[in-house]
């Protein structure tokens, strides 16, 4: 009986990093947003879904497949985020924080109030790539291939951003800029492009996670809203604005709440912001974030 | 992070109270009919009755001429935002200030409870088409509770029921953990042990999950015949999915225990086809059903799913009682309705019973696969017609209200 149990717990885990890949995905882009910029971004939840929804509209009306779409769309859905930021985040930029996160807070009610408008709230469809189909019988599940892809996707793309943040010397323009903007500006650097660019990039991941979403999850207008709570609980689990930090909480509540599904279910969507409460008692900063 | 809270509280409380502004317009007028349709119009509901509900109340009030009790029928509308407490304020609006007779529409059953009771006060019908809970007609019954369409009895009763006796003897529950799913899970649990089945697992997922992998897994391991979804909405849809990703259809049979056609429509054939449900009503079930299904289409873009067909019937069920009996008294129209039977594109074989409860002939059908398909709205495959008195349960003593 004990070895069966561990078999499924095994289970368990596995699916809970699958989905935890998910939200370290999510976190990270919101984390380089609020890390870097200070801005809070609410929208990240409706970009996700608008994400979801250019892979659905690409393919059925442009035969846009999955592949082409996983490069199409976060930069669709990263020139939407810097429209966003030039036109509408910008000129409140000197405000309190509390007025960019009200704006994007309305920002993503308008978008999924459009989309439910347009494609209705049932959700639309989107199939697995053929190249994906199927999948391997492990010892203690049955592993589908595309999960298996959404690890490794989600990990390398987490690792290369990572690395290009902290360790090359584009990063350290970017850390450096929106640390000290006028002595960038003073050595010439261009600091309100980086800090553009830098929305782009943390919105074009949401849009990355939604092409990610489509084959498994229903396509439909609340599928951003539903996470979008979640992935800032991760955030701030993991200390904001920490860029390793919220792929590592990703990955581990991810496991948690996968744990947490497997013991007492009715808890699965409570269980990361109990553990939200007990860090922010214990560490207010977060996991991984500095000390003010 | 204080004054956010502030300000995000009082944007919601000058929602509210626009929300309800917005329909209250006109002082009470006697002898006159005024209607009120409640939907979800931008929720997860939105599709099965949203504005759909009000098009269909729309076509019934035109249907019967638009006219009664020789004035015009006023139709007025809000959204509940599924939530009881708006619901509850706009339906004491209507029925205490506006002279709305009737409430209908109604989709989840906590908004259809929190009307129910408002209207009982004001002694004003409820009309429910959209909520699935048998609590209307059973534990909260009322005189002016009517309910339409289809209920959680009528589901267990319609799909469960053949598959136990077919000899599917084990059952795991994949349920939404909220009232709905509770009752449908209880109701469905009777059937399986009465007839001789067993339930070995239950899991309650917390509504609006999205990742039912961990859940699939479990079922898997249950050694179960079949896995019923007790769900709804995406939460199906997304079930469904997970469950053929990781193979489960292969090796036991999925039931989803409420699937509107809507919802049917967002699955991907390949995935939910073959698989068995029970409906209430089926736009392409036969002429008079393809005939106004047709007219709905043409005015709302989208094929019906029963609530909208359930609505367009009871709402003419009201008129047809109310211009028989010469008054928009809700005690002498309900005892109208009661004695007439309903008979239309919806209604087959129907009665409304003195508990309120509207029997019908019900409709198990299969989920065509893609090559049955001949276009997007082409997606059931009619099996059988269940009789109304096999689908829901006998009235209990203490609901009769005739």
């Amino acid at each position: 009986m004990f070895d069966i149990n561990l078999f499924a717990l095994f289970g368990q885990l596995l699916v809970g990093l699958i989905n935890g890949s998910f939200y370290a995905l999510l976190s990270l882009g919101l984390a380089i947003i609020f890390g870097l910029l200070k801005i809070i971004n609410f929208a990240q939840g409706a970009l996700y879904m608008l994400g979801a929804f250019i892979a659905f509209l690409a393919l059925k009306y442009m035969g846009i497949n999955y592949w082409a779409a996983l490069i199409i769309v976060p930069v669709c859905v990263g020139l939407v985020g810097i429209l966003m930021e030039r036109f509408l985040i910008r000129p409140i930029a000197n405000e309190d924080h509390l007025y960019s996160l009200l704006l994007t807070f309305g920002l993503a009610l308008i978008i999924q109030g459009a989309f439910t408008h347009m494609f209705g709230s049932s959700g639309l469809s989107y199939a697995i790539p053929e190249e994906l189909k199927g999948g391997n019988r492990l010892p203690f599940m049955y592993l589908p291939n595309y999960r298996a892809w959404i690890i490794i996707a989600s990990v390398a793309v987490c690792f290369g951003t990572w690395y290009m943040i902290e360790k090359t010397k584009l990063g350290a323009y970017l850390r450096a800029g929106t640390e000290n903007p006028q002595l960038m500006q003073a050595f010439g650097i261009n600091v309100p492009l980086i800090v553009t660019l830098t929305f782009g990039f943390g919105v074009a991941l949401a849009g990355f996670a939604g092409v990610m979403a489509a084959p498994v999850y229903s396509v439909s207008p609340d599928m951003g809203s539903n996470i979008l709570i979640v992935v800032f609980a991760i955030v701030v689990i993991g200390g904001m604005g920490s860029i390793g930090g919220a792929i590592l909480t990703g990955l581990g509540m991810g496991v948690v709440e996968g744990l947490t599904k497997y013991f007492y279910p009715e808890a699965s969507t409570t269980v990361i912001f109990l553990v939200m409460v007990i860090v922010l008692l214990l560490k207010p900063a977060g996991l991984f974030g500095k000390e003010a | 992070m204080k004054t956010f809270n502030k300000s995000l509280t009082a944007a919601l409380v000058s929602g509210v109270i626009a929300a309800t502004a917005a329909t209250s317009v006109m002082a009470e007028s006697d002898g006159k009919v005024k209607l009120g349709i409640l939907a979800d119009m931008g929720g997860v509901y939105a599709d099965i009755c949203g504005r759909g509900c009000v098009t269909a109340a729309e076509m019934a009030i035109e249907d019967f001429g638009g006219k009664a009790l020789g004035q015009p029928i006023e139709l007025v509308t809000a959204d509940s935002q599924l939530k009881p407490d708006i619901a509850s304020s706009i339906a004491r609006q209507w029925v205490e200030a506006d002279g709305v007779d009737a409430i209908g529409g109604l989709v989840s059953s906590a908004v259809s409870g929190a009307v129910s009771k408002v209207n009982l006060n004001a002694k004003k019908l409820t009309l429910i088409s959209g909520s699935a809970s048998n609590t209307f007609t059973t534990k909260s019954c009322n005189p002016f509770n009517v309910h339409w369409t289809y209920n959680v009895v009528a589901l267990a009763n319609g799909t469960v029921k053949p598959m136990v006796q077919a000899g599917k003897k084990k059952w795991f529950f994949i349920t939404a953990d909220y009232s709905f799913g509770h009752a449908l899970e209880g109701v469905a649990s009777k059937v399986i042990n009465e007839n001789g089945g067993e339930v070995v697992g239950t899991i309650r997922a917390p509504l609006g999950t999205t990742d039912f992998s961990s859940y699939v897994l479990q079922a898997q391991a249950s050694g179960a015949d079949v896995v019923a979804l007790a769900n709804a909405g995406n939460d199906t849809v997304n079930a469904l999915k997970t469950a053929t990703e990781f193979g489960l259809t292969e090796m036991m049979d999925v039931a989803g225990l409420l699937v509107f056609t809507q919802n049917a429509q967002a699955m991907d054939p390949a995935v939910a086809g073959g698989m068995r449900l029970t409906t209430g009503f089926y736009w392409d079930m036969d002429d008079k059903a393809r005939d106004w299904s047709q007219r709905f289409e043409e005015r709302h873009g989208s094929i019906p799913s029963m609530i909208h067909a359930g609505v367009y019937s009871a709402t003419t069920h009201y008129l047809n009682a109310v211009e028989a009996s010469g008054t928009e008294d809700a005690a002498v129209v309900i005892k109208k309705m009661k004695a007439t039977k309903p008979e239309d594109f919806f209604s087959r074989n129907a009665e409304l019973r003195a508990d309120g409860r509207m029997v019908h002939d019900m409709l198990s059908v299969e989920i065509k696969k893609s090559e049955e398909r001949k276009d997007k709205n082409d997606i059931y495959k009619v099996i059988s017609v269940i009789p109304g008195n096999e689908a829901f349960s006998p009235m209990l003593p203490q609901c009769n209200f005739s």
